[in-house]
Formats: structure tokens, sequence, C-alpha cells
């Protein structure tokens, strides 16, 4: 199995001296190609940090993450920019469409940031849509869609500059069971791919079933991994692999 | 980034509630700033409009005249001391002053007298009825025809009217290039009648008009004509005096200034408040693009686009509908006093920019501020 990213002994605390909390406290974590990764906890467990941080969003004060072989802590923050662009495909929680561009032009973005030009764009970004079942509502604005509609125009807005690494952050807290479930399976089965790995928060149980392995996190720190039985490694169904 | 412009600007177009309020708050700014500046500019015309209409290279005074109406007369030997100066080619007395018209219903109306040195009638207006040379025939005047005529009655060619009781007669009838600012009916005739007809100080030369014989002589009878202890003014300097005068020291451009200030900050207030609210509404999309990968330089270029944008456009609607309210109210009111000027367009111009700028700025701090964490925490 081969690593897409490492993430090494990352410390991250927020505030100074007596105000100082610590969101994580010495997390490594090692996803790979072609799995599901899911990191599921509590509230204030540091999900949300440790994404943020193996996402190249959030500075850590401690440790490294190496994503393609490459620190991405060590970039400048135009690199870093340019690394997100390129490798990591996001799905915020709230999706954070523009609501009064349409489906197409939202999906596009990426592509304008690559410079791409905008016929081209919209070509592609149509072809996405298409793929995740809204080619009729290729020309409706944001606004006119339904909650599991908008997640897919965000999923489509995350694949399109073809990422090596999607990145869901909390993506069924908005939609409810079925469609949340009908959303991963979907996402499992047309975007996971051999070049890739899908990187999940939730705390959403439902779908824990599409997961090929689960990092559990607690008090800022990863009490344990589970393998679902679908790991490409091999593991066992649902025990715990690892404490840290 | 051409893409990414034209996002921002759909971005924008998109939310029509505010792209038409930031537009109508520019455009109302610019509207206001236009009409103020070009009714400063039209009344700074007017106020030098006897100086444009005679035409003079140079005006001869008392030092301390401010401004063409309110002339101090000049002694006669002064007249014999600028012909005696190296470099003047010719000059000639002019007389400013008023007269009481007699209206046939039997009121008055108080009139602007000048009168032209008899020779030479330098300083007369364009003639566009009538003779020129029946001047010199008893009580001979010459009408001009400005929106002011009318409180006279308008008279034709033939007409007699009453100026100080004295008998007047129009014998021909002019168009000035520039109409007055006070309302006031203007009446040409020759120099030695008006000083006849109209009441009299000491000495009756209100200036003295004077053509150098080249430019290069106007610093020299400047100088000359200080020595004495008067002055010399050039066409441009001597409206510069008159419009210094108005702005300085009536109050009025003052009040002008101010009143454009308070437009300004109207639109800068409905314009930055609109685009703000534009921006905090989506400063969380701002945080999204910066996660994805957009740079600070990539969104500061599409949010000073977006202002850019709409307030170009506000300055082109601004600019157009002040410009008509000017036309359509001059072919209503033919002395209103209102002038669209280059200047006048630059200066709304560059409060626009301001405007632009300040909006812009606003919404950038924000955008910058916003950390892609603070996206993902919700």
């Amino acid at each position: 199995m081969k690593p897409i990213l490492e993430a090494k002994n990352i410390v991250k605390y927020f505030g100074e001296a007596e105000a100082k909390t610590y969101a994580l406290k010495g997390v490594n974590l090692t996803a790979y190609y072609g799995e599901v990764l899911y990191i599921v906890g509590p509230s204030g467990s540091g999900k949300t940090t440790l994404l943020s941080i193996i996402s190249g969003i959030l500075r850590p004060n401690e440790g490294t993450v190496t994503v393609k072989d490459k620190n991405i802590w060590q970039l400048k923050d135009d690199e870093l920019a340019d690394f997100r662009l390129n490798n990591i495909g996001f799905v915020f929680q709230d999706y954070h469409l523009f609501p009064k561009l349409t489906t197409t032009e939202n999906v596009s973005i990426p592509l304008f940031l690559k410079r791409q030009n905008w016929d081209e764009s919209l070509k592609e970004a149509k072809y996405y849509l298409e793929v995740m079942g809204l080619g009729s509502k290729a020309d409706l604005p944001v606004y006119k869609l339904s909650g599991g509609e908008q997640q897919r125009v965000a999923i489509a807005r995350a694949v399109v500059s073809k990422p090596d690494i999607l990145i869901f952050d909390e993506p069924t807290a908005s939609l409810d069971g079925e469609t949340g479930r009908q959303i991963i399976a979907f996402v499992k089965e047309h975007l996971l791919t051999q070049d890739r790995t899908i990187i999940i928060v939730t705390h959403d149980s439902r779908i824990f079933e599409y997961a090929n392995r689960i990092l559990h996190m607690e008090d800022g720190k990863l009490k344990s991994t589970t393998d679902n039985g679908k790991s490409l490694n091999g593991q066992k169904d649902n025990i715990q692999l690892e404490a840290q | 980034m051409k893409g990414l412009l034209k996002i921002a600007l759909k971005l924008l177009a998109n939310d029509r509630g505010k792209f038409f309020t930031l537009i109508l708050g520019v455009t109302f700014a610019v509207f206001l700033m236009n009409q103020m500046t070009s009714m400063f500019a039209g009344i700074m015309r007017k106020s030098t409009s006897n100086v444009i209409n005679i035409g003079a290279k140079m005006w001869v005074m008392d030092p301390s005249v401010e401004n063409d109406r309110s002339s101090i007369p000049l002694p006669d030997y002064v007249l014999d001391y600028v012909r005696s100066i190296k470099g003047v080619a010719m000059a000639v007395p002019i007389y400013f002053g008023s007269g009481l018209v007699k209206l046939p219903n039997g009121t008055y109306q108080g009139a602007n007298i000048i009168g032209l040195d008899d020779t030479t009638l330098f300083g007369r207006p364009p003639i566009i009825k009538g003779d020129l040379n029946k001047i010199y025939n008893s009580d001979a005047f010459i009408g001009v025809v400005d929106a002011d005529y009318k409180r006279i009655g308008s008279p034709g060619i033939g007409s007699v009217l009453s100026i100080n009781d004295h008998r007047a007669v129009i014998v021909a009838l002019a168009k000035p290039a520039s109409g007055g600012l006070f309302g006031t009916p203007t009446l040409y005739t020759t120099y030695t009648r008006a000083t006849q007809d109209l009441p009299q100080t000491r000495y009756s030369m209100s200036y003295i008009l004077l053509n150098p014989k080249s430019n290069a002589d106007v610093p020299y009878i400047q100088a000359q004509v200080k020595k004495l202890g008067y002055k010399a003014l050039t066409q441009k300097q001597f409206e510069k005096t008159i419009e210094n005068f108005y702005k300085y020291k009536t109050g009025m451009g003052t009040n002008i200034m101010i009143m454009t200030l308070i437009s300004f900050i109207v639109g800068l207030s409905i314009a930055g408040q609109t685009f703000y609210a534009f921006v905090l509404e989506n400063l969380e999309k701002f945080g999204a693009l910066k996660a994805i990968g957009a740079k600070k330089y990539e969104l500061m270029a599409m949010i000073l686009f977006q202002a850019s944008v709409t307030s170009f456009i506000g300055y082109g609607f601004g600019i157009m509908i002040s410009s008509l309210m000017i036309a359509i109210s001059k072919a209503r009111i033919p002395n209103y006093a209102a002038i669209v000027t280059y200047q006048n367009m630059l200066i709304a111009f560059l409060m626009v920019v301001v405007i632009a700028g300040f909006s812009s700025y606003i919404g950038i701090r924000k955008v910058l501020k916003i950390e892609p964490f603070d996206v993902f925490r919700g």
C-alpha cells in the first residue's frame, strides 16, 4: 500500500500562556491511495483541526504533513494555495456555493483559478454535473436546488480539478439519512479510484459502512483505528487496530 | 484571471438588489456632484461674462478692484500714461454703469450700460441685426439679446426707451458669447453718451482696455502700470480675479464645495455600506475560495473589479442624467447657470475612484482577514 498522505506528530494549540488550549496532541495519520478514510469523534475532539492541517489550510505548531512526498508546510502561502488547488478537493459542510451563480459556474470556479478559459471550463463543469446526475440543472442558480443537489454540486466542484485527495467535512450533516447514504455510496462508487483517497470527517454512524478505515479521535488524540473489513490491506472487520 | 473576473461580476450582478443599490448610490452621488460643480462652473462663467464678451487682451484698473461690477473710476491721465507705455498697441477707455429703464407699463428695470470708446467701439459684441454705424446717431443704443433682454420687453430695432429719463433708441441688436449672472439686461452705447446720460463721480473711466503689441510685452506693461499705482491684468487674470472673488469672498464657492462634498459622502456611504453588506454576505464563500486555492491577489482583484465596474457604471449614468437635466433646464430656463466641463467630469471621476477604492478596501480587508479554517469550523 502506497501512502498518499502522512501526518506525523501533529500538535496544534490555540491561544497563548494560560489561555493555551491544545486541539491536537501529537497525532499520526497515514492515508493510502484508493481508500475511503473516516475521521470520527465527538465535538471538540480535533477532527476539523486535523482535517484543516492535513489539507494545508491551518498551520500546525509541531509536526509534518507530507503529501506525495512533499512536506506541504514548508511551502510558501501562494505555493500552498496552488498545492490545494491542484491536489485537494474540498466539500464543505455548508457547501459554500455561490447561490446566485449557476451550478455550472460554481463548479467551474477551480478551473478559473487554474486560468482555464471560460468556455472550456463550463464544458468540463457540465460533464461533471452530468456525472453527478445534475445535467438538467446545469443552468439553474444554486439557490433553486435542494440540499442533496447542492451537495452534489459541491462534490462536482471538488472533483472538477481532478484532485488526488477529496476531503469531506460532515457531508451528511444537512441531509436526511437516506440522501446522505446515497451520496456517500455514489462518491465511493464513482469518485474513488486507485489514484485518489477520500477523507471524510463525520460523526454520522449511518454512513460508516462506506469507510475502508475509521480513525477515532478523542480529546485531540487518535484513540483507535477501525478497519471495516473493506480495507485494502485486508484487516479484519471492526476491530481496533492501533491505539495512540 | 478573465474567468475569475467574469465570475466576480456575475456574482454581484446576479444579486440584483445590491447591484442596483450600488449603481444607484454612485449614480446619485455623481449626479449631485456633477450638478453642483456644473452650476459652479456656470456661475463662474457668467460672473466673467463682461470680460469674455468685451474680449480685450488686457485690462487696467484700480488695484483694489476685485470684480468687474465694482469698478473704481480711473482719472484720465492714466489713459494717457498707458498709451505711452512701450509695447501697448492700443488703449481705450470703457465705462461700466447702470441705468433705470422705464418700461411701457410704467415700471422700472435696472440695466447694465456699457460705454464703448467712441472712435474704435472696441469691445463691442457681435451685431446680429441692425447697423452698427447708427450707434453715432443721437440717443442710439445696442440691445444685447440674451436671456435677460425680455426684462425690458425685448425691444426691437427702432424701439424708443427711457433710460434715466433720457431718450434711448435701439439701433442694433447683438448676441453676447456669455449671458450675465445677475439677470440684468445689458445695453451698449458710446463712451461719451454713457457718461452723459448716467450719474457720474469725479472720474468716469471704469477700465482701460488695451491690446499689447505682443504677448512678450505683457510683463513690461504690467510693471509700468504698477509703477503708477494701478494694475493691468490679462483677460485670463481678470477672469481668475473675478472667479476668486465669487469663490472665496461671497460664500458661493464654499457652499457649493460643501454641497459637492455632501454628495460625495452620500455616494460613499451608500456604495460603501452596500458593498460591505455584499462582501459580508459572501464572506464564507470567499473563505471557501481561499481554501480551494484562490490567492490573496486574486480575491483582491475580484473585489476591486466588482467595485470598479459598479462605480463606473454609476459614473456613466450620473454624468448622463446630470447632463440631460442641465440640457433640459437650459432649454426651459435660458439663463440657467450650469455648464458641464471636462474638469467637472474629472472631479466626479476622481471622487468615484475614491468611492470604488474605499468600497473595495473595506471589502478586501474583510476578505483577507477570513481564514479558510473558519470556513471549516462554521
